[in-house]
């Protein structure tokens, strides 16, 4: 099957079994991306999919084929960091790290979500206008992506720091 | 997992033909499915995936909405007509899940995710839903998350989704297609309670597959919200929620809708309370008299004792939220 990954087209041909994590990481050379529970609770195999935030963990490769997606291997430009990879470096947003490649991932589809105007659990109206990044709107949003050494706070920091000026 | 055949499925009738072949599944976003094979709780020899069919939202000539069963949690939540037509149903599956389980899973799917508890998952434990007849080990166990209404000795497990107690608060036909046909099934009418049965959780018969959920017209559900408490503010499943519509004319109710999650094994329609607040002031005492009017069949299990409060509670306290605007 053919799909994209990073912006080059890859060709595979894979067991129905291997799910994108997998085929990410074992198949395709890309151990960025990481296993954590494999059970979709944590949020560390956090990929985009078209954009849209997913866990890899819980999709199979197969249903994925002829989508582009991208992972934490992607978003550096021209040798140069992702804003949120910088960030999260300026505001120590991780200790072991084994989280952080979903935490960014996960954090690049939230925030496309807020700026289209999708609500959160705590956001006070539905009327879909942006929605502006609190750290209330960034701990709820990201709520799928566990840090078991706790460095809530950087990443918290490096988030709303980045996305700050996209939605006002 | 063990080996499997995948088909992606280009129509709803190939989807049915494809199905016909013995221990086929239909997938959708596979946040729940996918797991289950992992763990081979659920091990189908063919899985026929239909997320591609069936992913509009509409509106229907009665002024409701028909939403395709392969719409993404995601985008139902954020559709206009439903936030603003009905709230308590964004709101319920915004509670639910994480962001990317959202984005994953879709409605025909959420409907059928299993009723489960830790014991489902532990193959260690007996549970009547992997093994009829086995027993359950969480009726005499750590029991606190389970059911207080309608629950049997064989289940006490509780139904996870969010959308669902929504749903189950609105007027609701779950439209299905299969071998024989299409039918359609009243909401309250598509999950089972567990009786003797509890490895059997739908109305769906063989090679029957969800196209689409209807939602009918109810201006009521303009005023309506969804709260869920649960044990950390975010990602959890729910101890309790309560869906809740309300129409107040002159102080007093004229309609009432209000559904609950966390306390039973199908999304579970407070009828009782409802009836117990037709016509009555629209006021706290009435809202806790429905409350504990719907809660006086709760039977709680050695652990869970705490649910039939806090289901009190949060009744009374979402309707008082409704009638005073602030939800």
């Amino acid at each position: 099957m053919d799909l994209v990954i990073n912006g080059k087209p890859v060709s595979v041909d894979v067991d129905p079994r291997v799910s994108l994590l997998d085929l990410l990481r074992e198949r395709l050379d890309l151990p960025g991306t990481k296993k954590g529970c494999n059970q979709g609770a944590c949020g560390a195999c956090t990929v985009l999919v078209d954009g849209e935030r997913i866990l890899s963990c819980l999709g199979l490769a197969v249903q994925y084929e002829g989508r582009s997606v991208t992972t934490v291997e992607g978003l550096a430009e021209d040798g140069s960091l992702h804003r949120l990879q910088q960030a999260f470096i300026d505001h120590d947003g991780f200790q072991c790290g084994y989280c952080t490649p979903g935490q960014i991932c996960s954090a690049i589809g939230m925030a496309a979500e807020a700026r289209r105007g999708l609500p959160s659990f705590v956001t006070a109206d539905l009327d879909g206008d942006p929605v502006p990044l609190s750290g209330e709107e960034v701990r709820e949003r990201m709520s799928g992506n566990l840090c078991r050494c706790g460095a809530y706070n950087g990443i918290v920091a490096a988030i709303t720091e980045t996305f700050a000026e996209d939605v006002r | 997992m063990i080996p499997f055949a995948y088909q992606r499925a280009g129509s709803v009738a190939e989807a049915i033909a494809v199905a016909a072949r013995p221990q086929s599944k239909y997938l959708g976003g596979g946040t729940n499915l996918v797991d289950l094979m992992r763990e081979t709780i659920e091990a189908p020899a063919h899985l026929v995936d239909v997320t591609g069919l069936s992913t509009a939202i509409e509106d229907t000539d009665n002024g409701g909405l028909m939403v395709g069963a392969g719409v993404r949690n995601t985008a139902l939540a954020e559709h206009p007509a439903v936030r603003s037509r009905f709230p308590l149903l964004s709101r319920a599956i915004l509670a639910g899940a994480s962001g990317q389980i959202r984005n994953m899973a879709t409605v025909g799917g959420n409907l059928l995710q299993r009723t489960r508890c830790a014991y489902f998952y532990d193959d260690a434990a007996r549970c009547n839903k992997r093994a009829p007849g086995a027993g359950c080990d969480a009726v005499g166990g750590f029991n606190r998350i389970h059911a207080i209404l309608g629950a049997s000795p064989a289940c006490v497990a509780t139904h996870p989704s969010d959308m669902c107690v929504a749903l189950a608060a609105l007027d609701v036909t779950v439209h299905l297609d299969g071998p024989d046909g299409g039918r359609t099934v009243p909401f309250g009418d598509f999950h089972l309670l567990p009786g003797d049965s509890p490895d059997v959780e739908t109305v769906l018969r063989p090679g029957e597959l969800i196209t689409a959920v209807e939602i009918a017209a109810q201006p009521l559900a303009a005023r309506s919200t969804y709260r869920k408490v649960r044990d950390r503010a975010s990602y959890a499943f729910a101890l309790v929620s309560v869906a809740a519509a309300i129409e107040v004319d002159g102080g007093t109710v004229r309609d009432v809708r209000i559904a609950l999650g966390g306390v039973a094994h199908k999304p579970w329609r407070a009828h009782a309370a409802e009836a117990a607040l037709i016509g009555q002031p629209a006021r706290s005492d009435s809202f806790r008299h429905a409350a504990e009017a719907e809660l006086a069949a709760a039977a709680p299990l050695s652990g869970n004792g705490f649910k039939v409060e806090l289901a009190a509670r949060a009744i009374t306290a979402v309707l008082d939220d409704l009638v005073e605007e602030r939800a």
